[in-house]
C-alpha cells in the first residue's frame, strides 16, 4: 500500500513537473515571432538576429530544462530513494 | 517492452579512498581530450610562413574564427581569453557528437558540465575580485540595498548550476527520447509484420526493419543541432559573464 502510494505520488509530480514545458514553449514562439518581424523590417541583419535570438532562446529553455530534470529526477531517483526510506 | 535508461555506466573501481568509480564519462572524457591533443599536434605539424599547405589554412581559419567569435563577444582587450573559450568549444562539441559513435556522451553527465560551469564561475569571481577589490566585491552584493543580500548570493551560486543543467538537460532529453523512439520503432515493427499470417509474419517480426532510417533523423537534430547549439551557448554565456564581471560600478 505505502509502496503504491509513493510511486503514484512520484507519476503524478514526473507529470506536474512536466507542466514546466508551457513556459518556455510560448516564450520562444514569441522570441522567434519577433526575430522574424525584425528580419523581415531589415533582411541585412539576418546573421546577428539569428545568432541573438538562439542565445535569448537557449536562455529561456532553461526553465523548461528544470522541469525536466526534476521530472527525470522523480522517474528515476525518488522511487529508489522514497521506498529505501520506508 | 524493456526501455534501457540508466546513468553512465560504470567498468570498475580503483580501490583506494573508498573505491573510485571510473565510469564510461571519465574515460569517453580522456579519449576525447586524446584525440584533440593528436589533432592538434597534427594541424600545428610542420608550419611554414611561405607556400602553406591546405592543413595550415585550415587550422589558421579556426584560429581565426576562434578569435573573431571572442573579440565579437567580449570585445578587443579579452582576447587572450580565446584558447580557453575554444577549448570548452570544441570539448563540448566532441563530447556531443561522441554519441554518434556510439558511446556514451560525457556530456549527458551532469558532473561533467558542472565542472566546466565551476571553472566559468572561479573565473568570474576571480575577475570580479580583480576589477573591484574585496571590499567592492562584497559591497556588490548589497545592490541594491543590504537586505536583497541572501538574493544576490543566491544568484550569484545559480550561475555555474544554471550554465550546467542547461547544457546536461539538453543532451539527456536528446539520450532519452532517442531511446524512448527506439523502444517504440522495434515494437511498431513487431505489431506491423505480424499482421502477417503464419511463419513468414513471425520471421519478418524478429527483424526490425522500421528501426534503420528515424533514429539517423532524431540524432540529426538532437546530436548534431543541439551538440552545436548548446556548445556555442555554453561558450557566449562564459565571454558574456566574464566580461560583465569586469564592468566597474
Amino acid at each position: 500500500m505505502e509502496k503504491a502510494l509513493v510511486l503514484m505520488g512520484c507519476a503524478i509530480g514526473a507529470g506536474l513537473a512536466l507542466i514546466a514545458g508551457i513556459g518556455p514553449g510560448i516564450g520562444e514562439g514569441y522570441a522567434a515571432g519577433k526575430a522574424v518581424e525584425a528580419i523581415g523590417r531589415q533582411p541585412e541583419m539576418k546573421g546577428p538576429l539569428t545568432s541573438t535570438m538562439m542565445l535569448g532562446i537557449a536562455c529561456a529553455e532553461t526553465t523548461g530544462i528544470y522541469g525536466f530534470v526534476t521530472g527525470l529526477l522523480l522517474i528515476f531517483v525518488a522511487p529508489g530513494m522514497f521506498l529505501g526510506m520506508l | 517492452m524493456e526501455v534501457d535508461i540508466h546513468g553512465a555506466p560504470i567498468y570498475f573501481e580503483i580501490p583506494i579512498l573508498g573505491g573510485i568509480p571510473i565510469s564510461a564519462t571519465l574515460v569517453v572524457t580522456w579519449g576525447v581530450m586524446l584525440v584533440l591533443t593528436l589533432l592538434c599536434i597534427w594541424l600545428t605539424h610542420g608550419m611554414k610562413v611561405k607556400n602553406i599547405s591546405k592543413k595550415q589554412a585550415f587550422a589558421e581559419f579556426i584560429v581565426q574564427k576562434a578569435e573573431s567569435f571572442v573579440i565579437g563577444n567580449m570585445g578587443e582587450k579579452w582576447k587572450h581569453y580565446t584558447p580557453f573559450v575554444s577549448t570548452i568549444f570544441a570539448l563540448s562539441i566532441v563530447c556531443s557528437l561522441s554519441a554518434l559513435f556510439g558511446l556514451w556522451p560525457p556530456t549527458a553527465d551532469v558532473s561533467t558540465t558542472l565542472a566546466w560551469g565551476i571553472v566559468v564561475f572561479v573565473i568570474i569571481t576571480a575577475t570580479k575580485l580583480k576589477t573591484n577589490g574585496l571590499l567592492g566585491y562584497l559591497k556588490g552584493f548589497c545592490d541594491p540595498i543590504f537586505v536583497m543580500a541572501p538574493f544576490n548570493v543566491l544568484g550569484e551560486l545559480f550561475t555555474p548550476i544554471s550554465m550546467a543543467f542547461r547544457h546536461f538537460g539538453n543532451i539527456v532529453s536528446g539520450t532519452v527520447i532517442t531511446s524512448l523512439v527506439y523502444a517504440a520503432l522495434v515494437v511498431a515493427n513487431h505489431a506491423l509484420f505480424s499482421l502477417i499470417p503464419g511463419v513468414v509474419g513471425d520471421w519478418l517480426s524478429a527483424i526490425p526493419f522500421l528501426t534503420v532510417g528515424v533514429p539517423a533523423v532524431i540524432s540529426l537534430y538532437f546530436d548534431w543541432f543541439s551538440g552545436f547549439m548548446q556548445a556555442f551557448i555554453f561558450c557566449t554565456l562564459t565571454m558574456v559573464f566574464i566580461s560583465s564581471a569586469a564592468e566597474t560600478e
